[in-house]
């Protein structure tokens, strides 16, 4: 499998994100800086976690800007597939590539800890083609702006569409936080109208050795890998 | 000239700066605030002399950066010297 992960001033996670995918793939993907107009056919291109531009203006506002993300928007209409996390799914959000918006934590706290997410029933994706609907990974958050928020026309569009991908959920009737920044309808991710980028909160890179206090992260990035080798 | 953009987040988008801030107001003895929203301000020099111009101009950026329509609204203003 060939991958890229796309590289801006301030991103943070795109090493982790480099060795989660070697790891897997058994292939060191591809660095793609944010000033690169031309990008290789690639069959996985990931925005990684980060501050882009510090946050600046709006998270992933300037990032969004930037000449890759017209790349990005060629390789997925031949499509290609993508995959933001963290900050990478904020970009994505910004570049219009997926709607909604994803505004300050319910509590305004960074939030970093571990989140219970559940595969939800949607539309044909690499991302989730390998998982069980209802199936549970625990794969941590850390963000302070990951709070999603959509329109009622747009939530319901969303949800006939089968685009919400992945949402918190709860480990016991009454726990109350496990939905770490207060989205609506505990939103964690969700994917364009192909099933073909995923924009989600949670970090898989994060949970890939047993270290990390899990490797639900690797089960979740291997089956994406699986799905898209084919 | 010089231009203010004064960004505000739409009605019925959850501000929890504001709430925050709602609340230590409440507890300081402002009982009377029952809401407070948060916004941003954008001073813009645009080497121009058209208001007209200017105006466009500053609209185009809103739509294109300044602004995620999603969820803030927009004003903008000239200030005049």
């Amino acid at each position: 499998m060939r991958s890229g992960v796309v590289i801006f001033p301030g991103s943070n996670c795109d090493r982790d994100m480099i060795v989660a995918l070697r790891k897997i793939s058994g292939k060191t993907p591809i660095k793609i800086w944010h000033k690169e107009y031309d990008i290789p056919n690639l069959d996985l291109i990931v925005i990684p976690g980060g501050f882009t531009f510090g946050d600046y203006l709006r998270c992933g506002a300037l990032a969004a800007r930037s000449p890759v993300i017209t790349s990005i928007k060629n390789h997925i209409s031949r499509g290609g597939t993508v995959l933001g996390v963290c900050n990478g799914f904020q970009i994505l959000i910004e570049a219009e590539i997926l709607p909604g918006s994803l505004i300050r934590n319910k509590k305004l706290l960074f939030t970093c800890r571990e989140t219970t997410l559940e595969v939800q029933s949607c539309i044909e994706s690499p991302f989730l083609s390998g998982l069980k609907i209802g199936e549970c990974l625990k794969i941590p958050v850390a963000h302070n702006e990951g709070n999603y928020f959509a329109p009622e026309d747009l939530l319901k569009q969303l949800k006939e569409e089968g685009r919400i991908a992945l949402k918190y959920i709860k480990q016991k009737d009454n726990e109350k936080n496990y939905n770490p920044n207060g989205s609506t309808e505990d939103i964690a991710g969700i994917l364009s109208k192909n099933g073909k980028v995923l924009g989600m909160m949670p970090h898989p890179e994060r949970a890939i050795n047993y270290l990390h206090g899990g490797t639900d992260g690797l089960k979740f990035l291997t089956k994406c890998v699986e799905q898209i080798i084919g | 000239m010089k231009v203010i953009v004064n960004v505000s987040l739409k009605e019925g988008v959850l501000d929890p700066e504001g709430q925050a801030i709602k609340s230590s107001l409440n507890n300081l003895g402002f009982e009377h605030c029952s809401d407070v929203r948060t916004g941003k301000q954008i001073i813009l020099n645009l080497d121009q002399n058209s208001e007209t111009e200017v105006l466009k101009q500053a609209k185009k950026m809103c739509e294109e950066l300044l602004v995620n329509t999603v969820i803030e609204n927009y004003e903008i203003n000239i200030l005049k010297d």
